[in-house]
């Protein structure tokens, strides 16, 4: 459990909330210092190991995260990710799981040669007040150069710690509720468009 | 459908828009039978609240007929008669579980978030008809809604009541209630209620019901004054009346235990204060004018409790703070956590100890209701409550 003691410098708050975080000492795997670091915590009040098994199987993970296209599970622990960019492009990448602790913690990277190398890590305790799970999730990413740069920016749209953490939002309304709230005209939200 | 669309300040307009839609299992459809404007609407009316978009659909208090239900929907039938709680809220959350429904962690988009979780720290829950910082979801003014977390927010309405005695259920009563309970009113207590709009009445009302010794309310409109005389509080004009002093002759020289500010952020009256937050917000030096809440702080008793339901939306200046830790004085404040107070609301409604239908001095076609916003804001004293009826012609 490399994050639990990934701390920062200034006391018990987790790395990703640190003014300078420093991926490598996140506990990412081929996480190196020039990586950008995104990271949020959210309460779910669902048990851990069902919040596990949702996002274990990366199939699940196109219904909460809107930029993710497909995920294919190649073998158990390698998969092939497409997301979606902007006028039908796509970005591909293969994945592969680098820690996997069921009900605890699943860590994954991109294989060498991925246009964007990221890496990312889940982890899911036991709320020590009983408010169910915490679920940190923390992504290093190789800020991409070039015109797959623009591209992959043009992708998170916004500033990717914004994206990472509406994901986490929807992941923990869907678990949470059954469903994500929309209130996206023209029928879950009439309006009387110009 | 028919609807009240916002377009801009002081520019509402009934149009034709497209009837919703079930889009999520536990939503539901309601066929609107009744709809008021809101004191609240007149912020968004005046557009003192940020985050509205041309075009919205406007309205939080409604009730209807239960025409569709999504499939995860196991409690609300076709054909029962609802009212709505403004508050959207999911009942699953930490905070739903804590019944703080107005905080509920899922009702607004992850999408809409972020401006709030800017301002605020963290994001609102969501509400209709209300800005897109509160979900941009469609509101009630309209001949149909679509009501998310329908299994969780409408109570269903026995059969024979008619409207008028239970559609405040969606946001006043249940509003003007919280400001009393959050008095946290004991034996003996007077507590001083400034505004007589809808949430004041209800609050003076609420106060007595909870056990306050004696009520005192605030305004300048007659009418209103008189509402509140006939519910059986005290009453003084601030138009004719040094509101302070008059308290404290009122309370031998205590002042009231508890004061509620059902005023909020657009309050009126000619003090210095009151003129200078004008044009402070008029040039966004600052974003609310917190006269009322000014008048609160320092009227108040030593050790004394204060509840806001008024609506504040910014920042203040000139907030009383030496005051307020000086005399030792406790807040509490908040949107309204409705589904919490329904059930015990509607039976009160239903044993006949509360009353709302005296608030109601008109009742608009949907078709009118800029008219009735229009009015509700400039004629203040005989327009107390606006309720509107959608005509439902193509149906």
């Amino acid at each position: 459990m490399a994050n639990r003691t990934s701390r920062t410098r200034g006391g018990d708050a987790p790395l990703s909330s640190a003014r300078n975080p420093n991926p490598a000492a996140a506990g990412l795997p081929e996480a190196d210092a020039d990586e950008v670091l995104v990271g949020r915590t959210v309460t779910i009040n669902r048990p851990r190991q069902e919040l596990y098994d949702f996002w274990r199987d990366f199939r699940n993970l196109p219904t909460f995260m809107e930029n993710i296209e497909d995920v294919t599970i190649l073998d158990g622990n390698r998969s092939h990710w497409v997301v979606t960019g902007p006028a039908d492009s796509t970005v591909e990448w293969d994945s592969v799981i680098t820690e996997d602790v069921p009900g605890e913690c699943i860590a994954w990277s991109s294989v060498a040669g991925a246009s964007v190398p990221n890496s990312g890590r889940i982890e899911f305790r036991d709320s020590s007040n009983g408010r169910g799970t915490e679920v940190t999730v923390t992504i290093a990413y190789e800020p991409p150069a070039g015109s797959v740069g623009k591209l992959f920016a043009r992708i998170f749209r916004r500033e990717p710690n914004i994206q990472a953490r509406h994901e986490l939002r929807r992941f923990k309304q869907l678990m949470e509720t059954g469903e994500i709230p929309t209130s996206e005209p023209p029928f879950a939200a009439p309006r009387d468009e110009e | 459908m028919r609807a009240l669309t916002w377009q801009g300040k002081h520019d509402v307009r009934v149009e034709t828009v497209p009837d919703p839609e079930i889009v999520n299992p536990r939503d539901a459809i309601i066929r609107i039978t009744s709809t008021a404007i809101c004191g609240s609407d007149v912020h968004l009316y005046d557009h003192y609240i940020p985050g509205m978009k041309k075009g919205d659909v406007l309205g939080h208090e409604f009730m209807g007929e239960v025409v569709e239900v999504g499939s995860g929907n196991q409690k609300l039938k076709i054909g029962q008669r609802v009212v709505v709680p403004f508050v959207i809220a999911c009942g699953n959350c930490f905070f739903c579980r804590k019944q703080q429904f107005a905080a509920c962690d899922n009702s607004n988009p992850a999408e809409k978030t972020d401006a709030s979780e800017l301002a605020y720290g963290y994001p609102m829950a969501a509400a209709f008809g209300y800005s897109h910082l509160t979900g941009g979801y469609a509101g009630g003014q309209a001949e149909y809604a679509r009501v998310p977390y329908a299994d969780i927010g409408p109570i269903v309405i026995p059969e024979g009541i008619d409207d008028d005695k239970v559609l405040f259920l969606s946001d006043i009563l249940p509003t003007g209630w919280m400001a009393a309970v959050n008095c946290d009113i004991e034996p003996g207590d007077v507590v001083a209620v400034w505004g007589c709009g809808p949430v004041g009445l209800f609050a003076v009302q609420s106060a007595l019901i909870l056990g306050a010794h004696r009520v005192i309310a605030i305004d300048h409109h007659p009418r209103r004054l008189e509402l509140a005389k006939s519910l059986g509080a005290e009453i003084i004009d601030f138009e004719q009346v040094r509101v302070r002093e008059a308290l404290s002759e009122m309370t031998g020289g205590i002042g009231p235990d508890a004061c509620i500010d059902a005023v909020g952020m657009e309050s009126h009256g000619m003090s210095a204060d009151n003129l200078l937050d004008h044009v402070k917000v008029k040039t966004f030096m600052a974003t609310d004018r917190v006269h009322a809440l000014r008048q609160v702080i320092l009227g108040v008793r030593k050790g004394g409790r204060i509840s806001i339901p008024g609506v504040y939306g910014g920042v203040a200046d000139k907030f009383p703070i030496g005051a307020l830790m000086e005399k030792g004085l406790q807040i509490k404040s908040g949107q309204t956590h409705v589904q919490k107070f329904m059930p015990e609301l509607l039976k009160l409604i239903l044993d006949g100890r509360i009353d709302t239908t005296f608030l109601i001095s008109h009742r608009l076609d949907l078709e009118s209701a800029p008219e009735g916003y229009r009015n509700f804001k400039e004629k203040q004293n005989e327009y107390t409550k606006v309720v509107l009826k959608p005509r439902h012609t193509r149906h």
